[in-house]
């Protein structure tokens, strides 16, 4: 310490005020930003779900019928709950089920790109491949589901051709197994990514030693490889997430419109100019989102891995 | 005699047309409506013609009928022609930001057809359920907040294209006659059936299978008591559990894949796409029912802000519009025009003949752009232009309950 040199000991000493303030200003520019375009909508939409509303109008307010309508009737579960409670239950299915597929099959590929390919060459093409279903736009590659899955679409004719069914499988399509599949097609590129990057940092050496050590492929594999992808496996997880909670597109498509989800409901009720009702649709998700998120990253603490 | 009228309101139109449109037109080489609707109706072909009769550039603005309504509330000043259907008026109005169109300015207002101004056709009473055109045709003033009861000088809207919606169905596949509403529910197309995701039309759809199939009758399909929401929705509920719906659609596109695809045989539909499925080759009918048809009406309204050139050329558009080339543009397509005598003066006997009155077509029937629709000898589906208005049953409405509606058509939905 006594020995740094003198001119670099003097600096702070004439304008330590303005070190010191030296990174608020560089964070100045993100944090107005996210300010004007995340955190002042963010609180106009909570202002606005206690608002009340008619036909046409907003009207400005302090009321908890938006939120009273949307549990009314929760407490009931004789006809099966309320319809928030069945839409949020609904959404949350789809959650898991796309999350553990698309966690899996990312940790696959990206296992496979990161450890199973030797030339870099091939490594980066494969992995460009990866993201050929976002070569097209997300309504025509839904559309084009339906000639593959629908009732008389190729899959449903190759099974009768080869005799398997007798009649088409009417579940293929407009299904919660669409839905699942075309979130899969779509979200396991957000799992792949972040848990590659993740392998790639992976020390060659600490899988030789596994191996010198005498363990197998499944044991380096759990005590070895996945602690180490954990941050990209959360990473990934909340994309996948986050995407499916907030998802009615895809859920519309695919689903013929017949399944609930909550993206869908605050869809319905922006386009009947209930705006406050919508709102307070968003901030119950918004709520459970970070609550969901919270919990993630109780299991890997993000910050220290990266 | 009939003809020889045409003749000369088509000579006074075109006079007058000269008079008013050509200043405008010189005086402001530039001059640019923004003209917000729906994609349905915003054709290149009318935009076109409009630039080389007035000199007026449409900047057309497609979105939703939801956003139609959203935005003539929300944001007046973004549009300066709005293409709006008649039941959006009763959330647009009140919101003060139409404003009256003056029927002195529009040469052709005591010829628009009887649909709007009495509800009637040929004489004949036609179906009011819903919100029929008559009933949001006036304002008591020109900023009118509410809806008069008899005709004024103030029109919410001039009324451009309207047609009679009704289910289409796969005759190939189905392979019997369907004559009423209640087959939409008829559990021989479960898993073939479907309707529009578009709550305040879809329940319409409902009821009107409700009700052919007797179990309730309605005082007003289009403005229901919450009571009867509650059955509808119980009855789409049951059959939806049941599995009776392959999917629901929200898109003109949607419901066009569904068809052709063969996913569903019966399906609320609207008639450009039965026309779309057919032009792939594959059989679909715009099938007449007992019950009726549910009608839908559109018109051109003025937002308060226009004022000056602006709200000239708005007028000369309106005008140009009701004086025929457009009327035939979209009758050629299926849908009917608000002044039938100057569209018919601007179609060939043979298109009035099929189009309108439900004859065989003499010769091969062809769309604006050239395209074959039908080959000679066919007959329009559900017949001339007094057959199928005249049958109406109901319109395309805003229920009084609709936030109640919306909430118990998201809980059919999660259901």
């Amino acid at each position: 310490m006594s020995s740094s040199p003198p001119e670099a000991g003097a600096l702070p000493a004439v304008t330590s005020a303005a070190v010191a303030q030296a990174p608020l200003w560089q964070a100045a520019p993100l944090t107005l930003v996210l300010l004007g375009f995340f955190v002042f909508p963010l609180l106009a939409t909570a202002v606005v779900s206690f608002w009340d509303y008619t036909e046409y109008a907003l009207i400005p307010d302090f009321t908890f019928r938006n939120y009273h309508e949307m549990f009314q009737g929760c407490a009931d579960f004789s006809a099966g709950g309320c319809t928030t409670l069945r839409t949020y239950l609904s959404t949350f299915r789809l959650c898991v089920m796309v999350w553990a597929i698309t966690l899996v099959l990312g940790v696959a590929v990206a296992y496979f790109l990161a450890f199973c390919v030797r030339s870099d060459m091939l490594r980066m093409t494969l992995f460009l491949l990866c993201t050929a279903p976002f070569l097209t736009s997300n309504i025509i590659r839904m559309v084009s589901w339906v000639p593959l899955l629908g009732r008389e679409g190729a899959i449903n004719r190759g099974l009768m051709q080869i005799g398997l069914v007798a009649e088409p499988l009417e579940w293929l399509l407009f299904s919660e197994f669409a839905v699942v599949l075309a979130f899969v097609h779509l979200y396991t590129l957000f799992v792949t990514v972040p848990v590659f990057n993740s392998m790639l940092r992976i020390d060659p050496r600490l899988l030789e030693a596994a191996r010198d050590a005498g363990a197998g492929f499944w044991r380096t594999l759990w005590h070895v490889v996945l602690p180490l992808a954990k941050p990209g496996m959360v990473i990934g997880s909340i994309f996948v997430i986050v995407l499916v909670m907030g998802d009615f597109v895809t859920v519309g498509v695919m689903g013929g419109q017949q399944i609930a989800s909550v993206g869908k409901i605050i869809q319905v009720q922006m386009s009947y100019l209930q705006f406050p009702a919508a709102a307070a649709q968003a901030m119950v998700l918004l709520g459970l989102v970070l609550l969901l998120i919270i919990a993630l990253t109780r299991i890997v603490d993000i910050r220290r891995e990266l | 005699m009939e003809r020889k009228a045409f003749g000369r309101r088509a000579a006074v139109k075109a006079g007058a047309a000269m008079a008013l449109a050509a200043p405008a037109a010189l005086a402001q080489e530039t001059m640019v409506l923004r003209y917000l609707g729906t994609a349905v109706n915003q054709h290149q072909g009318i935009k076109e013609k409009v630039k080389q009769d007035l000199g007026i550039t449409l900047e057309y603005i497609p979105v939703t009928s939801d956003d139609v309504v959203r935005r003539a509330v929300t944001q007046p000043n973004s549009f300066d022609i709005l293409d709006s259907e008649y039941w959006m008026l009763k959330k647009i109005v009140p919101s003060g930001n139409l404003v009256g169109m003056d029927a002195k300015r529009i040469k052709l207002v005591d010829d628009l057809t009887t649909v709007f101004t009495k509800g009637t056709v040929n004489g004949k009473q036609i179906g009011d359920h819903g919100t029929a055109p008559k009933e949001v045709m006036y304002l008591p003033a020109k900023d009118g907040k509410r809806f008069a009861a008899s005709p004024t000088q103030w029109l919410t809207l001039i009324p451009t294209v309207y047609n009679a919606d009704t289910l289409g169905i796969r005759p190939d596949k189905i392979g019997r006659p369907i004559n009423s509403w209640a087959e939409l529910l008829n559990p021989e197309f479960k898993g073939k059936a479907s309707i529009l995701n578009i709550p305040s039309i879809g329940i319409m759809d409902a009821a009107m299978a409700v009700e052919a199939l007797g179990q309730y009758k309605y005082a007003d399909k289009g403005n229901m008591t919450k009571p009867e929401i509650d059955l509808t929705i119980k009855v789409l509920t049951e059959a939806k559990r049941a599995g009776q719906f392959r999917a629901f659609w929200k898109d003109f596109n949607e419901s066009v894949n569904l068809m052709a695809a063969g996913e569903t045989v019966i399906q609320s539909m609207w008639s450009p796409a039965v026309t779309a499925v057919r032009s792939r080759g594959v059989p679909c009918v715009y099938q007449p029912l007992k019950e009726g048809y549910r009608a839908w009406a559109a018109g051109f309204g003025l937002p308060k802000t226009l004022s000056g050139k602006k709200l000239d050329a708005a007028y000369d558009f309106v005008n140009w519009f009701l004086s025929g080339w457009a009327g035939a543009f979209l009758n050629r397509q299926g849908y009917y025009s608000a002044v039938l005598s100057t569209a018919k003066a601007n179609m060939a006997p043979y298109e009035w003949a099929y189009w309108m009155e439900g004859k065989p077509a003499e010769q091969d029937i062809k769309a604006p752009d050239g395209s074959l629709l039908e080959k000679k000898g066919a007959v329009r589906d559900g017949g001339s232009f007094e057959q199928r208005m005249g049958s109406v049953a109901c319109w395309n409405a805003v229920m009084d309950e609709n936030d109640y509606m919306v909430r118990k058509w998201n809980e059919f939905i999660a259901a």
